[in-house]
């Protein structure tokens, strides 16, 4: 009697985790909300698994208890002398085998078909993992030549289309990760790993689907993050055209002056402390001379993503000032290793707030 | 006793601090290597603390992420390592002698050898934190992110510590191999064993046959710090998936050297406290040797996202599900145990209840992601640090906790208080649910792990705030545990020979037991011994009061050879003159060691 | 009597001295050990990328008027490529291995060659022929050096050749398994080497003799098996 009454008033309580749990494939980063044909056949397993686990975890919990309460000891209760029970092992033998077989049948049927090749028809993208940020190159005209459009952290795609991804990694291994749209492949330097999937018809929205890098890499792992927008087929072709122009000239004269200082190729430390390179040493933007530097992300038209830093800050003026301030306050970790020269410096150590300004109106203005 | 030239004159028991450094007593090793453990395992919970409180609310700012890289690395080597390896390893010392009727494991030296070079390796590993870093690229140390370009001095720390760690785990588990093989009682065949001492063989083989290949990883990742090899830089050619699969070759063997004793303790008390013998022995014992041979052959299903091909992830998916086979036979046949008992609740048998619920959750979980496809999504994030926490905390931690109650008569001669040790079990138990519990949601929700901080509005907020407040209530419960063994300290010896009426040979002698074990070797006539005296109203042998038991005596060249090991360790860290100067320490050491008369 | 029973190394289930049972599991172990030694230069072995053109300039010479290259590969190797010089002009080179079979077949002779006195050290050390087991523990611990000695005298013609562990993975994985199965050569010859010394203490190597040559031949015999295997997989076996 005492174990119904807490177990009634447990029952609230475990309803309300499962409907906090169900609340989960509302979350912008969830894997239970399948915006994919990829997504949809890993969802299909999960499920699977998912529910066998709870009928198996149900039953064991309620052997538990159950046995632990009945058998509890009681005055002139004597224990069976039991050592075994041949039939009875067998048979929970065979009941972990089936369970088995029932989860690895499917299992092998969704691995032979995600390493199936991707369609003919596929978009074709590079997708390269760097400390600590994603670029991503197209292969527009099928080619083979992923030099149509480069763009970094902001991932266009159509919906309804195949798309298939070629990620690799420059430095450390990272992993590519949309839960929604796909489930996570790591980018391993030296090697080339493939990921194909087809985003639903109706999955196209102007909201983003989230991505993040998933595979420990380094001091700003946690804010390495990635942003998918599945276009309509219009909307994508629209996409293309604007980033395959130049970028965009500067508007007035504060961005004229933004645009001087962006192309300076190499600044003086104040007390004559050696230089450091300026914008174009590790950014592109093409049209404007000299700035073809491939080292960070290409900035062509930083103006019209919607977020900079790799996903961590909305693109804005405050945040471009803040960012090219000093980039370490914002993501630490951004200018950990001089070694390499790949992260990039505070430049409030040689440009006045300003020019700072005056920089950040010039990429806003890279629409 | 005359000297050998140049070695010392053996130890007297005299003083109290060298009759500990010097000993070669098992149970005092033992408990040497629970002491330590235990405040390693206090050490590894602070940095799990400092961790949930970073956590606790987005954009947290309660550490910066270089140190919460370390933290989070620090965390898992500390516990694996350093605290549930050595908990096993205490078990093993003090019982595993008793247990099999023996007055000694079969090498006492080795044994004691064993102990310091782990305390040695656990210094270098934690010291990291006050010279220059601890370790920051998470304990799989996946190379290039490993390697001289990326990671600092801390990792020469991971490579040096793990080295003499895994040294310190051969020797031990050589030892007890040999012992459990040679050194059982008349009588006590192997089919008769108690179900902890055949999983502690397993473990010793585990250890023997998986510690070398991770001794090749990190000498192959020294080198490649040190010497400008490139076997896992793609810079120079090599492949970073190569120590993907040494690591892991060593890795997933682990995850049963460090769950197979917590497995074995629970069948002990479930058949002491059900008042009946384990259900299903054989097939018990069978279950540990296949899950003890899988381990072998599943350790790519840690690489599931690398860019296997389609046949190997088939393969090792598979191989991961079939585990399930053994483990539910084990499961299923502790809940017979269970089934027509007559069952004493006690703090142990509460903590080896809640094993099978919890240990079951982690079981679960696991073969949930044994599918590619399924791990696709839960590899790398909360769901997977739910599964192995309930592994781990659930069931290592709950199992050795089990442990600690139902021995701690038999080792101190004293009871645990039972008052305490209910709070101790509902504050851990409810601590570890609230927990880990909600990381499978995190997970589901998409966040990742190892990962220092998250935005709001992912919907992650509430449950990293509870699974905060839980780890709290987990950390209080374990703070009631160490109460409970002080205020134990200050008790009357109280417990007899076989407090709980245990059927195995430990409880034949007193407790705590006489240095020499047994005042004379037991006689094992079946399965669950002591119960089979009982029944047939036979008694084991009565020792001569007047004999003289010879023991091995205490030594002062284990503590001088770990000496000179941790120097050999500490020269690549520091000046390689301290090197130099430990090589002619150990060749003293191991030329005294040899020429000690152990008569 | 109940008190020796006790004694460390005496008592014994399976009949197996503790001792020597350890010795026979920690085999074991050392199997695994090489094991991943040895994976770790096949995964390589089929994989080693052309020297780049700085290589082969600093490591070519003239034989038969052919310009050949050393110190890249384990054996010969046949490469299409044409390499271009800095001033524009053609060459082709010829690869040649690095490994001299010949050579290496010898120093592995003289490992197996001291299997054989090892057995007959043990052999004179079981019936009691104390002279016999010094000669021959001495002519083991001699076949052991001269072992080393090949092994040094081919390190350093790699090296001379170009070859080092920085150079290539076949550089990295062969100098270091090779070089670990050196250093278990070397701590045979200390164990050998201390059980003779021991031997010429007044009370020899006491009623265990035998005991003790056996467990040492047991660790020899099986560091010279790992090397019949480590030279049938690099030298014999072609790439």
């Amino acid at each position: 009697m005492r174990s119904s009454r807490s177990l009634r008033r447990l029952a609230p309580i475990a309803l309300l985790a499962i409907a906090l749990a169900l609340a989960a494939c509302s979350d912008p980063q969830t894997t239970v909300d399948p915006k994919s044909d990829f997504a949809d056949d890993i969802q299909f397993v999960y499920l699977l698994t998912f529910w066998l686990g709870m009928a198996v975890f149900i039953g064991i919990l309620a052997l538990t208890i159950g046995l632990a309460f009945w058998y509890r000891e009681r005055p002139g209760r004597v224990a069976k002398q039991i050592h075994g029970n041949t039939r009875l092992e067998i048979v929970w033998t065979l009941i972990p085998v089936v369970l088995v077989v029932v989860m690895a049948v499917p299992t092998w049927q969704v691995i032979a078909d995600s390493s199936k090749p991707a369609p003919d028809d596929a978009l074709r993208v590079n997708a390269i993992g760097r400390q600590w940020w994603f670029e991503f190159q197209y292969d527009l005209d099928n080619d083979g030549e992923y030099d149509d459009l480069i763009t970094a952290n902001e991932l266009h795609i159509p919906a309804g289309r195949p798309v298939t991804f070629s990620l690799l990694a420059d430095d450390v291994i990272h992993s590519f990760w949309v839960p929604q749209l796909a489930g996570k492949v790591d980018m391993v330097p030296g090697h080339v790993n493939d990921l194909w999937f087809t985003p639903h018809e109706d999955a196209a929205r102007a909201e983003a689907y989230l991505g993040q890098c998933a595979e420990f890499c380094g001091t700003a792992h946690a804010n390495m993050r990635f942003r998918v927008f599945v276009d309509t087929p219009e909307g994508f072709d629209a996409w293309v055209a604007n980033e395959q122009a130049d970028g965009a000239e500067p508007a007035d004269e504060l961005a004229q002056l933004g645009q001087e200082l962006f192309l300076t190729p190499v600044w003086t430390l104040p007390g004559g402390g050696g230089g450091i390179l300026g914008c174009t040493g590790c950014h592109t933007v093409a049209g404007a001379p000299g700035a073809v530097g491939k080292i960070g992300p290409n900035l062509t038209h930083v103006g019209s993503r919607s977020t900079i830093a790799a996903g961590i800050l909305d693109t804005n003026f405050e945040n471009l000032v803040a960012w090219i301030s000093n980039p370490d306050r914002e993501k630490p970790g951004a200018d950990y290793n001089d070694d390499t020269a790949r992260f990039m410096p505070a430049f409030e150590t040689v440009l006045t707030r300003e020019q700072i300004e005056a920089i950040a109106v010039y990429l806003l203005g890279l629409q | 006793m005359a000297t050998v030239a140049g070695t010392m004159a053996a130890p007297t028991a005299e003083g109290v601090v060298w009759s500990w450094l010097t000993t070669v007593d098992h149970k005092r090793i033992g408990v040497l290597y629970g002491v330590s453990a235990f405040i390693f395992f206090l050490i590894g919970g602070v940095e799990a603390l400092l961790i949930r409180a970073q956590l606790a609310v987005p954009n947290g700012g309660v550490i910066d992420p270089e140190l919460y890289n370390q933290l989070f690395t620090m965390h898992a080597l500390t516990m694996i390592f350093l605290a549930v390896m050595p908990l096993g390893a205490a078990f093993f010392n003090f019982m595993i002698p008793l247990m099999i009727g023996a007055r000694d494991v079969a090498f006492p030296r080795l044994n004691a050898l064993s102990y310091w070079i782990f305390l040695a390796g656990g210094l270098v590993l934690t010291s990291s934190f006050f010279l220059g870093g601890a370790p920051d690229t998470g304990w799989f140390a996946y190379a290039p992110i490993s390697g001289g370009t990326y990671s600092g001095s801390g990792m020469d720390y991971y490579v040096i510590g793990l080295l003499i760690l895994g040294l310190s785990s051969l020797a031990a588990a050589l030892n007890f191999a040999v012992t459990i093989i040679n050194m059982r009682a008349p009588g006590l065949t192997m089919m008769r064993m108690p179900i902890f001492v055949w999983m502690t063989l397993i473990v010793a083989f585990l250890l023997i046959l998986a510690l070398p290949v991770l001794t090749v990883a990190l000498v192959q990742l020294l080198f490649d710090r040190q010497f400008t090899t490139s076997f896992f830089l793609p810079s120079g050619g090599g492949d970073p998936i190569l120590w993907q699969h040494l690591f892991w070759i060593f890795g997933h063997p682990e995850v049963y050297i460090l769950i197979l004793p917590a497995m074995g303790i629970v069948s002990e008390v479930l058949p002491t406290f059900s008042r009946k013998p384990l259900f299903g022995y054989a097939a018990m014992v069978f279950a540990g040797v296949a899950i003890g041979f899988l381990g072998w052959a599943v350790w790519s299903h840690h690489m599931f996202t690398t860019g296997l091909g389609a046949v190997p992830r088939v393969v090792f998916a598979t191989s991961t599900m079939i585990i399930g086979v053994p483990t539910g036979i084990k499961i299923f046949n502790w809940l017979s145990t269970m089934w027509g008992g007559s069952i004493r609740f006690t703090t142990a048998m509460y903590f080896s209840v809640s094993f099978i619920a919890l240990f079951t959750i982690g079981g679960i979980s696991g073969v949930m992601h044994a599918s590619p496809p399924v791990d696709q999504q839960q590899q790398d994030t909360y769901f997977i640090v739910a599964h192995l926490h309930y592994v781990l905390v659930g069931g290592a931690i709950v199992g050795i906790f089990s442990g600690l109650y139902y021995w701690w008569p038999k080792m101190t001669g004293r009871f645990l208080s039972e008052t305490l040790g209910k709070w101790n079990f509902w504050l851990m138990f409810i601590g570890l649910n609230m927990t880990f519990f909600p990381m499978h949601f995190l997970g589901v929700a998409g966040m990742p792990r190892r990962i220092y901080t998250y935005d709001e509005g992912l919907g992650w907020e509430f449950w990293n705030m509870f699974a905060s407040v839980g780890a709290l209530i987990l950390a209080v419960g374990v703070l009631v545990f160490v109460i409970n063994v002080a205020r134990t300290m200050r008790q009357p010896k109280t417990a007899g020979d076989n407090p709980w009426d245990g059927s195995t040979l430990e409880w034949a002698t007193s407790s705590p037991p006489p240095e020499h074990d047994f005042d004379a070797i037991p006689e094992v006539r079946a399965r669950d011994p002591l119960w089979y005296d009982r029944d047939h109203g036979l008694s084991q042998p009565e020792g001569d009061p007047d004999e003289h038991i010879h023991m091995p005596p205490p030594s002062y060249y284990p503590l001088i050879l770990a000496l000179g090991v941790l120097m050999l360790g500490v020269g690549p860290l520091s000046h390689l003159a301290v090197t130099a100067l430990g090589v002619p320490v150990i060749i003293y050491a191991i030329w005294g060691w040899v020429l000690e008369p152990t008569e | 009597m109940a008190t020796a029973e006790h004694h460390v190394g005496h008592h014994s289930v399976t009949g197996i001295d503790n001792r020597k049972l350890l010795m026979w599991i920690f085999l074991g172990s050392e199997c695994l050990f090489f094991g991943a030694l040895i994976s770790t230069y096949l995964i390589f072995k089929a994989d080693i990328p052309a020297p780049p053109i700085s290589f082969i300039e600093a490591h070519t010479h003239v034989e038969n008027g052919h310009e050949v290259v050393t110190g890249w590969f384990p054996v010969d190797r046949v490469i299409d490529d044409v390499y271009i010089n800095e001033d524009g002009t053609f060459r082709e080179v010829e690869f040649a291995g690095v490994l001299d079979i010949p050579i290496t077949s010898q120093s592995t002779f003289v490992l197996l060659m001291s299997s054989v006195t090892m057995v007959l050290a043990v052999y004179g050390a079981q019936h009691g022929r104390l002279l016999s087991m010094k000669v021959w523990l001495l002519a083991t611990i001699l076949l052991g050096l001269i072992f080393l000695g090949y092994q040094v005298y081919e390190f350093r013609l790699f090296g001379s050749e170009g070859l080092t562990l920085e150079t290539n993975q076949f550089g990295a994985s062969f100098f270091v398994l090779t070089g670990f199965h050196g250093t278990h050569v070397f701590v045979g010859v200390l164990i050998l080497a201390s059980l003779l010394l021991a031997s010429f203490r007044r009370s020899g190597l006491g009623p265990e003799a035998g005991f003790h040559v056996e467990t040492a031949g047991l660790y020899w015999h099986f560091v010279d098996i790992v090397w019949i295997v480590i030279f049938t997989i690099i030298y014999l076996i072609p790439a």
